[in-house]
Parts: C-alpha cells; sequence; structure tokens
C-alpha cells in the first residue's frame, strides 16, 4: 500500500481543513455554530455520515462507474447515494437508537445537502486513495470540520456577550472571526 | 446509442433501487407513535417555550398522550387550546384557566431611582447583580438591563430608561422572564387585575425615598381611602386582599408616589338606564362615594367624576337597570 493512513488521516483534520484550508461546508459552519451542543451534535451527525458515504462512494466509483466507463456521472451518483444514505441511516437511527436520534436532530437531514460530505467523496476519488484511505480521508476530514464547527462555537459564544462595537454584532464579528481562524489553520500548511 | 442507453438505465436503475429500498425500509423501520401525540402538538400554539415544564410543545403534546400529563398546562393557548387537548385525549373541558401575565414589581427607573455607583461591566443583569446587587441604590429594583427581554419570545419585553416594561397583550405568561431575573422583581398576575403596588421595598418610608422617588413610601393613605377594607399594610407594604378588592382604583388614585400603579383611565362608571329607573332610591343610598343622586321617585343619575364603577349600586338596584361599563364613555 503506497499512502500512509496517518498522514492521510493527520492531513484531512489539519492541513487539508475541510472548512478552513478547502472553504467546504460553509453554510453548516455559520449556521450551527452559535453554541457549542448543536455543534457537538453536528460534528457527529457529519462524522457518521462522511465515514459512511466514503466507504459507499468508493465502492460505487470503482465498481459500477469505472467499470462501465461512466465516471462523468460521477457528481450525480454520489449525490442520490449521499441523499439516500441518509435518509436510511436517519431511519435506522430513529428505529433502534432514539436516544442518539434525539441527540443528532435534525442536523442529520440537514447533511443531505451538505457539499462537505460530497466533497470528500469526490476528492477520495481524485486522490486516488484506497477503499482503507477513502474511509481514513473521510473520518478525518469530519473530524476536522467538527474540530473547526466546535472551536468556533466556543468562540462564538464569547463573542455573543463581548462589548464590541455595534456595527460589529453578529454577522460582521461571526465573519471576521472565521477569517482569522481560517488564518491559524493556515499555520498547519508546512506539517506534512 | 449505447452511450446514451447505459447511463439512463444505471441512473434510472440506481434511482428505483434507491427509492423501493428507502420504501422498504420505511416501513421496515417504521417507529410506531401514538397518533393523538401528532394530533395534540397541532393544537399547541408552536411557541416552544416551555412554560407548560416541558421540553417545548413536542415535549408537551407527547407528555400528555404517553404520560398523562394535565391537558391545561399551555398558558400561551389559554383556555381554547386546553379545551382542545382535552377533547382529544376524551377528558372533561377546561374551566379553570386564567389569563396571567408577567409583570414588573418596580417603577424604579433611571429617574427615579438613584444610582449607588457607575457600572461599566457586561450589560447583562446576571452580570450585574453580582456588583453588590446591581447600579441601582434600591436593593429591590429591577437592574434594567434586559436579560428578560433576550428570553422572551414573544417580544413583549422592551426596557425603557433603565427600567423593563412588559406588554400585557404580547405576554403568555410563559415565566422564562422570571427565571432569568436576578432580583425576582418580575411576578405573574392576573391579567385583569387592576392595581398593582410596584414596589417590594420593605424598608421604611424614610429609607426607600432616600434612594427612590416612585417607590412605596409606606404612608397607608391607599388604605385608608379604600372603602372595602382590602388593603393592610404589611411589612412597611400596602397588601392588596383579591377577595375583596372591586377594582374601583381609589388606592392608585390617591398614591402619591404613583407606586400603586394602574390605569385610571381604565376606571368602570355605573350607568342607568333612565327609561327603567323607578327612583327607589337604593342605589343612592348604596354609594359610598355619593356619586348617584336623584329624588325619590325620580330617575337617578350618575356623577361620572365621582363614581368609580365599585359595582355596589348595580348589586342593590331591584329593577337591574344599573350596569357598570368601561371608561369614560359614559354621560
Amino acid at each position: 500500500m503506497g499512502e500512509n493512513l496517518f498522514i492521510i488521516l493527520l492531513g484531512s483534520i489539519l492541513v487539508n481543513n475541510f472548512i478552513m484550508s478547502r472553504f467546504l461546508g460553509i453554510c453548516p459552519f455559520l449556521g450551527v455554530s452559535r453554541r457549542v451542543e448543536t455543534a457537538v451534535g453536528m460534528s457527529l451527525a457529519v462524522t457518521f455520515v462522511m465515514a459512511l458515504a466514503s466507504l459507499i462512494t468508493y465502492l460505487m466509483q470503482v465498481y459500477l462507474l469505472d467499470a462501465l466507463g461512466l465516471g462523468y456521472l460521477q457528481t450525480i451518483v454520489f449525490i442520490l447515494v449521499i441523499a439516500v444514505l441518509v435518509q436510511l441511516v436517519e431511519m435506522a437511527i430513529g428505529k433502534f437508537s432514539p436516544s442518539l436520534y434525539r441527540a443528532l436532530g435534525v442536523y442529520l437531514p440537514l447533511i443531505t445537502t451538505n457539499c462537505a460530505v460530497l466533497g470528500a467523496a469526490i476528492l477520495n476519488i481524485t486522490e486516488g486513495y484506497s477503499l482503507l484511505g477513502s474511509v481514513v480521508n473521510g473520518t478525518g476530514s469530519a473530524l476536522g470540520f467538527g474540530l473547526a464547527i466546535i472551536l468556533f462555537a466556543g468562540v462564538r459564544e464569547r463573542l455573543e456577550d463581548a462589548d464590541i462595537p455595534e456595527v460589529f454584532k453578529g454577522v460582521p464579528s461571526t465573519l471576521i472571526a472565521a477569517g482569522l481562524m481560517s488564518l491559524a489553520f493556515l499555520g498547519f500548511q508546512g506539517l506534512i | 446509442m449505447l452511450e446514451i442507453i447505459i447511463p439512463l438505465a444505471l441512473l434510472g436503475g440506481l434511482g428505483l433501487l434507491f427509492g423501493a429500498g428507502l420504501a422498504f425500509a420505511g416501513q421496515k423501520l417504521a417507529v410506531e407513535t401514538d397518533p393523538r401525540v401528532e394530533e395534540v402538538r397541532a393544537c399547541l400554539p408552536g411557541a416552544g417555550c416551555g412554560a407548560c415544564g416541558y421540553p417545548g410543545c413536542d415535549g408537551y403534546a407527547s407528555a400528555v398522550v404517553l404520560e398523562g400529563a394535565a391537558t391545561n398546562l399551555c398558558p400561551v393557548g389559554g383556555v381554547a387550546v386546553a379545551n382542545a387537548v382535552a377533547e382529544i385525549m376524551g377528558s372533561a373541558p377546561n374551566t379553570d384557566v386564567v389569563r396571567m401575565v408577567a409583570t414588573v414589581l418596580c417603577r424604579g427607573d433611571n429617574d427615579h431611582c438613584k444610582a449607588a455607583y457607575v457600572y461599566e461591566g457586561l450589560r447583562e443583569c446576571q452580570a450585574a447583580v453580582l456588583a453588590s446587587g446591581g447600579e441601582k441604590a434600591c436593593p429591590h429594583a429591577c437592574i434594567g438591563y434586559g436579560s428578560c427581554q433576550r428570553v422572551c419570545e414573544f417580544g413583549a419585553i422592551t426596557v425603557e430608561n433603565g427600567l423593563v416594561r412588559i406588554d400585557y397583550e404580547k405576554c403568555m405568561g410563559c415565566r422564562k422572564c422570571m427565571a432569568v431575573c436576578p432580583k425576582d422583581v418580575i411576578r405573574l398576575e392576573l391579567a385583569e387585575k387592576l392595581s398593582i403596588l410596584r414596589c417590594r421595598a420593605a424598608e421604611s418610608g424614610r429609607d426607600v425615598r432616600d434612594v427612590c422617588s416612585a417607590g412605596c413610601i409606606s404612608c397607608g393613605r391607599c388604605g385608608e381611602v379604600c372603602k372595602f377594607g382590602a388593603i393592610e399594610m404589611v411589612n412597611n407594604l400596602p397588601r392588596i386582599d383579591m377577595e375583596k378588592c372591586v377594582g374601583c382604583l381609589e388606592c392608585v388614585r390617591v398614591c402619591p408616589t404613583r407606586a400603586m400603579d394602574g390605569d385610571l383611565s381604565k376606571r368602570k362608571r355605573a350607568s342607568i338606564d333612565y327609561s327603567a329607573c323607578v327612583g327607589c332610591t337604593l342605589c343612592k343610598r348604596s354609594c359610598q362615594f355619593d356619586a348617584i343622586e336623584g329624588e325619590l321617585r325620580k330617575a337617578h343619575f350618575v356623577m361620572p367624576e365621582k363614581c368609580v364603577g365599585c359595582g355596589a349600586c348595580a348589586e342593590k338596584c331591584p329593577r337591574k337597570c344599573i350596569k357598570i361599563v368601561q371608561g369614560q364613555s359614559v354621560a
């Protein structure tokens, strides 16, 4: 195997962080980072779906699309797979683990249209990872997403209470903080 | 031709497969719920305020159906919702739902209540109260940084000049403001209550006067003027006996600091139907305010400037020709 799983994991969490350096999944990043609790719920759901989606989409790509020479259908097939997967997972969790279902709540269906999940699935293919590498990359990317969103929720909770100028209250201060955090993550660039 | 058919068949097949799979899974994995939960939920206002004591409307709906919670716990919906829920649950309709609203027991805004020091910290009541009980010199005063305003789901709370005001029309009595208030200066009162003592300072009148010009100075004039004996001074503050109070608002009229608060423009008035009046003088004799004049066997009339709308005359009238009406529209 020509790839180092640890490097893939570290790279996806820190260096190529989905939010901070690839700028994917910004919508939930700003939408559900108001409180740490909701951020944790969202990142749990994303981790779950992203790992599973990486696995399934990899199999789809190799055994269906590549086998039939239909690589150009990648995007639409992946979207279909992810949407179905999220629905299926939601049903299964609702049935078998009502407590987890309540904890994830509304975040699970939100992920259906999350570009980060599709991004992870497509990146797995373009980077040429193996099956295991894809799953590790998917999980790592989701963990990176969770890291960013939870850290940012902490920043926002503090910003809520801070005495900042009226014009910067709300969205402006949030976007500035996001930008600064992205710069901070830039520091990981030389790590690998 | 084949390069069109294969992708079409693949996508179509996948869609069909996934659709069928989901439909199958939907049946297999269906979570059984009591249909009444949905019905009850549909009746509730959907504010999700938690005033019922359950986590939001969904929580209350399932508590009613599955745990047998009472049907009249939603203060936002009031009687209509309580009865709708009772109907679904097949229990008796509720009659004991009274509308309660939150009210602030303080009139000490920045003009009336002195400041003990200048507070420059976080503009949040819970933080301000830590600094020796807040900026205002009166230890009972509303801090007025509006922590309650930020938790109000109904936009009923505003802050004016360092004092919280609650719009009774918008207030749904959910108690969220009461829970967040570090001074406990917000209380739930009957919505129709007319006179409310907006001061909790149990200190002597002199001490209250020193810090606030809108506080109760325990002068006792409200108790003296009350012809119905409904006001008693307890701990330097008047206490209104709601059993005896008729809502004449005389206490509000005489209060020198306006700590006893009420809307005098909403005062009621007696109105005599002259065509039915036989001039028995019973109403005139029952009136404690000398507001009714008229001679024996002649129609009586009410003097609007003296009448307080206490309703004593209406009770005495043998012909039931006196009505108590709202406001000053009466001649």
